[in-house]
């Protein structure tokens, strides 16, 4: 111990503060060098000694995680710069975004980053998201990690809507005034949530004051427990899972590498290119801004956020109770139980489970590409159900048929597959998940740029 | 901290529960109902307020005018109130609220095609209020009328949801004597 410690008094002021702040950097003089060694222990706080070798690959994270934390800093960066200017009250919000931007040095810029990071992180986390399904990193250990990933995802989406109103344009009012209305069709709870989350029966003032307060206050709160918890959780589990050919044995795992410089100088190389994209695009493209929000007016066409262009999309053609209800709750508990179904084979670490998984996603993928597009049209144009059968309650002309029509579809999909290609069920719930969420992203393409005047269908260049 | 001892200490007397036990029990029993009443305060606080103080309520009963000023079949905008006071073609009124059902944008009225169509999503609304075009689920809401000396009051501080027009709804000015 008396040999370990370098007397402190024997330092440079410098050095003694240093070291009265972080005592253990200086314990060992062997493997201290120079400050590096301050820097190094600071990192090995919270980033592994060592990592496995394969598990760097660019190829199994892609990086995702890491972008989606150099986000979330970056939106906590500029959010609180914006709190300095910003004032949520109807009749100023919109004046202080204007001398934000007009009369603030970098204002405009500081609004930009905030949101181009906001919608980019969505993004980013929903590729995340899917890099971790079809690694099959949602296996155990990791089972619960994916629920908390889940939550995160979440959070960033309340956090994109609460952020969506509080410039209080046009664009902002009517987009949550349409989001907010759909509460309404919740059975049971609906009109009180709506109330809820209004403030009153109309979006006002105490609207804004409660989305500006879950926005920079509740939200950030939920992600600062919950992105440590989500990566205490990835060491627990003995770091990221081993990604492996096909065919090769899960038990063997490559050699282990030191983070430092292996793991570290990954990291840094996309969060500094990742700022500079987003950088480049804070300076072309500006943050939207219509005119000052109009309760009287509603511009034509008014869209959800384009998020939110799937769920819309969803009920033009599906009776509320369906589109906003009982599809997407359906969803999240599937979502939610994915890693607790009993899979028969390990699947952990290969991409798309094994060559019959990659054809068969690929056949799931095609069908929903071919399929989805079709049904929409035809819906748009020929099948109207509530005209051909009067007699029926909108909830079975437009929810129940439609609904189990689609379902008979997926059933038939599902047997089908399993039949031609003798499946594991890893393999075919893969390929179910594929069905859904390439008809999603689908619906939300058709939502944002298929979507004219009045919600007709149109090429975009026609409107 | 303290509770790996009185676990074993639990394990050795399960039947006579000791005194340890019996206040852990107790914290226990306190330092939840002490959450339920922050979670209640926290309700209580976040609900969203009943109508204002009744003072201010008068300000949202509005005089629109007199009888005579609104021709049959017509329909007149009142901005501040946030309704439409529509005059049928047999004389009667109605007051309806220029919110549409589907999910909340604001209706315009269209003049020449005698209908309220909607921006957002398409929906289309007759001078009664009943739906035309889908997908907005029922008709428009009303607010209560009441015709005193020939000049009409309406009451938009709460609207009333109905699922059709039906004529019962109409407010007519009392027949010349
Ligand atoms: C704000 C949102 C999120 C952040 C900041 C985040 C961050 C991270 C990071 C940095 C990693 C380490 C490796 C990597 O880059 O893949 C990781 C791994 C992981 N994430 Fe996320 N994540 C988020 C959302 C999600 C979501 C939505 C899910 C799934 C529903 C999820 C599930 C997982 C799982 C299961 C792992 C472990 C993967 C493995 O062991 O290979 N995360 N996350
Ligand atoms: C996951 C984190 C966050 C996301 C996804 C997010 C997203 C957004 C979005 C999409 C907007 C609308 C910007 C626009 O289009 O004009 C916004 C605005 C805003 N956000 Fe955030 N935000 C996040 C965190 C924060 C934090 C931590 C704060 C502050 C404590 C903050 C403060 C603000 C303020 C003051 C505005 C209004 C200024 C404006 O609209 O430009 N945000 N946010
Ligand atoms: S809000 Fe009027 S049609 Fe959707």
């Amino acid at each position: 111990m008396q040999e370990n410690s370098v007397m402190p008094d024997r330092l440079s002021l410098l050095q003694r503060i240093c070291y009265s702040i972080f005592p253990g950097t200086l314990q060992r003089p062997k493997y201290r060098e120079g400050y590096g060694s301050f820097f190094n222990t600071l990192v090995l706080h919270f980033r592994p000694r060592s990592v496995q070798e394969r598990t760097l690959r660019f190829t199994l994270t892609w990086g995702l995680g890491g972008m989606a934390v150099v986000l979330v800093c970056m939106l906590f960066a500029t959010g609180l710069m914006l709190k300095f200017i910003y004032q949520p009250v109807p009749d100023r919000a919109y004046e202080s975004i204007i001398h934000l931007q007009n009369n603030m040095l970098f204002g405009q810029l500081i609004r930009n980053i905030h949101h181009w990071s906001g919608n980019i992180l969505l993004i980013i986390v929903f590729f995340h998201f899917l890099r971790v399904f079809f690694t099959g990193a949602f296996h155990s250990p990791r089972q619960f990690n994916w629920i908390i990933g889940l939550a995160m995802f979440l959070a960033v989406l309340t956090s994109n809507i609460t952020g969506y109103l509080l410039p209080w344009d046009q664009l902002a009012f009517w987009a949550i005034t349409i989001c907010t209305g759909m509460l309404e069709y919740l059975p049971g709870i609906g009109n009180w949530l709506q109330k809820l989350v209004r403030g009153g029966s109309d979006i006002g003032a105490a609207t804004l004051s409660i989305f500006f307060a879950i926005h920079t206050a509740v939200i950030p709160a939920c992600l600062l427990i919950l992105m440590p918890f989500h990566f205490w959780r990835v060491r627990k589990a003995g770091g990221l899972v081993v990604p492996r050919a096909p065919d090769e044995d899960p038990s063997s795992r490559g050699d282990s590498v030191p983070s430092i410089p292996n793991l570290i100088l990954r990291e840094l190389v996309v969060a500094v290119m990742l700022i500079a994209v987003i950088m480049v695009a804070a300076v072309i493209f500006n943050a939207p801004l219509g005119a000052k929000a109009n309760p009287g007016l509603s511009p034509n066409p008014t869209k959800a956020p384009w998020y939110f262009a799937g769920i819309q999309e969803l009920l033009l053609h599906f009776h509320p109770l369906f589109a906003l209800f009982i599809i997407p709750v359906l969803m999240l508990i599937a979502l939610v139980s994915i890693p607790y179904f009993n899979y028969q084979t390990e699947t952990a670490g290969v991409w798309f489970a094994s060559h019959r998984g990659r054809r068969m996603a690929a056949v799931a993928a095609l069908v929903a590409i071919i399929f989805t597009p079709i049904g929409i049209v035809a819906d748009e144009f020929v099948i109207d159900f509530a005209a051909w059968m009067p007699g029926l309650s909108a909830v079975v002309s437009n929810g129940i048929l439609p609904a189990a029509f689609v379902l008979a579809g997926i059933i038939a999909f599902y047997w089908l597959v399993n039949k031609k290609y003798a499946a594991t069920n890893n393999e075919s719930i893969q390929s179910i998940f594929v069905l859904f969420v390439v008809a999603f992203i689908i619906l939300t393409i058709t939502g944002i740029w298929f979507r004219g005047r009045g919600m007709a269908l149109m090429w975009p260049w026609e409107y | 901290m303290e509770t790996m001892p009185t676990k074993t200490k639990e394990k050795k007397s399960e039947a006579e529960p000791t005194r340890r036990s019996f206040f852990n029990i107790l914290w226990i029993g306190l330092g939840l109902v002490a959450l339920a009443e922050f979670i209640a305060v926290a309700f209580a606080f976040l609900r969203p307020r009943k109508s204002k103080a009744p003072g201010e309520n008068t300000d949202l009963i509005i005089t629109a005018g007199a009888v005579e000023r609104f021709t049959p079949n017509s329909v007149t905008a009142f901005v501040r109130g946030k309704f439409y006071l529509a005059r049928l073609e047999d004389g009667g009124f109605l007051a309806l609220s220029r919110t549409c059902t589907h999910l909340g944008c604001t209706l315009p009225w269209m003049e020449k095609e005698m209908k309220f169509a909607c921006p957002c999503h398409g929906s289309a609304f007759d001078i009664t209020g009943n739906v035309i075009d889908a997908p907005a689920p029922r008709a428009l809401d009303i607010y209560p009328i009441t015709i005193e000396n020939k000049m009409i009051k309406v009451d938009t501080r709460k609207p009333i949801k109905r699922s059709a027009f039906r004529v019962e709804q109409v407010t007519y000015p009392k027949k010349k004597v």
